[in-house]
């Protein structure tokens, strides 16, 4: 692999997740749990819509377990598994899917965290494995871009950048 | 190319700036979403320190709209330059569709500039890519200041080539941003391939979108 490693993530995917989510917000009692991806990308997003710029949410949620991941390394720990972040009225917690992806939880005073730790351990192991099917699949018949996508592409890049 | 999300048809590709301490790389970023139409960027983040130098990244996202289907988002990060902010420099790496090095014209900062190369390289290689196999562009910034260095002296420090190994790609390739240059050409003997380079003065403007364009153009490409 010459650049970074590809996936995809198809609609019968999110309809695993979704399931497996809804389950978990349901036991739980938490607020929105949702899916980024290690390099900073939004994968999904359960429960109640959160009123934060997803996109930059995302993208400091991967910044934030990367840097902490070296901070185990520093303690000589493999990783930190899991971190949790507490505020006066809304906290979350996340956890680490198969090397990969993040789990965030966002929860509130309507639950509490031992409740939240309680279930959120089914979840990441049914959730693991959603991964590890999706990232063992791809590159064999992902379905790809159309072909005249690319020259669309281009168009709307000058279009965007100035021609 | 990291995720085509086809449940929410959302297509990222993450565009990484990398360089030398001070070389103009959130100014570059800056300028994109001064000039950028509001409905298509989203915020910009940065995380600096009190004096406003680049702890960990800026990051901006920009919407390229929808096509075929899929809304494509471009994400802008840059990473801190300081030699001493290594760790958090890679951690922006991961993932990474594409890449533009902005490098200091000035020749007081080819040390800088090579060492900062060096650590991309070293970096790049230590999360398993190849740079020579994706996208990557380098802009020269600062070209307005009397003290910048020649082209031609910072093509030779900091953008030499790499050998062509691969037999079908052993031909001539025009530069499209530059007449009667070539980005692979056969020298001594050998065929070298060179990255698409750029001038620019981030801080008025010039040559930002053009670099940003050059480098999106190319990851695009890899999406097919």
């Amino acid at each position: 692999m010459s650049g970074a490693s590809s996936w995809s993530f198809r609609e019968e995917d999110a309809k695993r997740i979704q399931t497996i989510l809804s389950g978990f917000l349901g036991e739980s009692n938490a607020r929105t749990a949702l899916i980024v991806d290690r390099t900073g990308q939004m994968v999904a997003t359960v429960g109640e819509a959160p009123a934060f710029d997803p996109t930059a949410f995302a993208s400091l949620t991967a910044a934030d377990f990367s840097a902490n991941d070296q901070l185990a390394r520093m303690l000589g720990e493999s990783e930190f598994g899991a971190l949790f972040h507490q505020g006066e009225r809304e906290s979350m917690y996340l956890a680490d899917i198969a090397r990969r992806v993040i789990l965030v939880v966002l929860f509130d005073n309507r639950t509490t965290l031992g409740l939240v730790k309680l279930r959120v351990k089914a979840a990441v192991t049914q959730l693991t494995q959603v991964f590890i099917d999706m990232f063992n699949r791809d590159g064999t018949n992902a379905p790809g871009v159309e072909s005249e996508f690319l020259g669309e592409a281009e168009d709307e890049i000058d279009k965007l950048f100035g021609a | 190319m990291s995720m085509i999300n086809y449940a929410s048809r959302e297509i990222n590709c993450k565009l990484v700036y990398y360089g030398p301490g001070l070389g103009g790389k959130t100014t570059n970023l800056e300028h994109v979403y001064n000039k950028v139409a509001p409905g298509s960027r989203g915020k910009m983040i940065s995380l600096a320190t009190e004096t406003e130098r680049t702890l960990f990244f800026d990051f901006l996202p920009v919407d390229l709209g929808t096509i075929r289907g899929f809304k494509v988002k471009f994400h802008l990060y840059t990473v801190p330059g300081q030699v001493y902010y290594n760790a958090s420099r890679k951690l922006i790496l991961k993932g990474v569709d594409g890449v533009v090095f902005v490098a200091d014209s000035q020749i007081e900062r080819m040390d800088a500039n090579i060492e900062a190369m060096q650590n991309l390289y070293e970096n790049m290689t230590q999360h398993g890519y190849d740079l020579t196999k994706i996208p990557f562009a380098i802009q020269y910034n600062k070209r307005d200041l009397p003290n910048a260095a020649p082209i031609s002296e910072l093509q030779a420090a900091l953008n030499p080539g790499w050998p062509v190994t691969d037999p079908m790609k052993q031909r001539p390739l025009p530069d499209p941003y530059h007449d009667a240059e070539f980005l692979v050409a056969q020298e001594d003997g050998h065929w070298v391939e060179r990255a698409p380079y750029f001038e620019a003065v981030a801080l008025t403007g010039d040559g930002v979108f053009d670099t940003l364009k050059g480098i999106s153009k190319n990851v695009v490409k890899t999406l097919g």
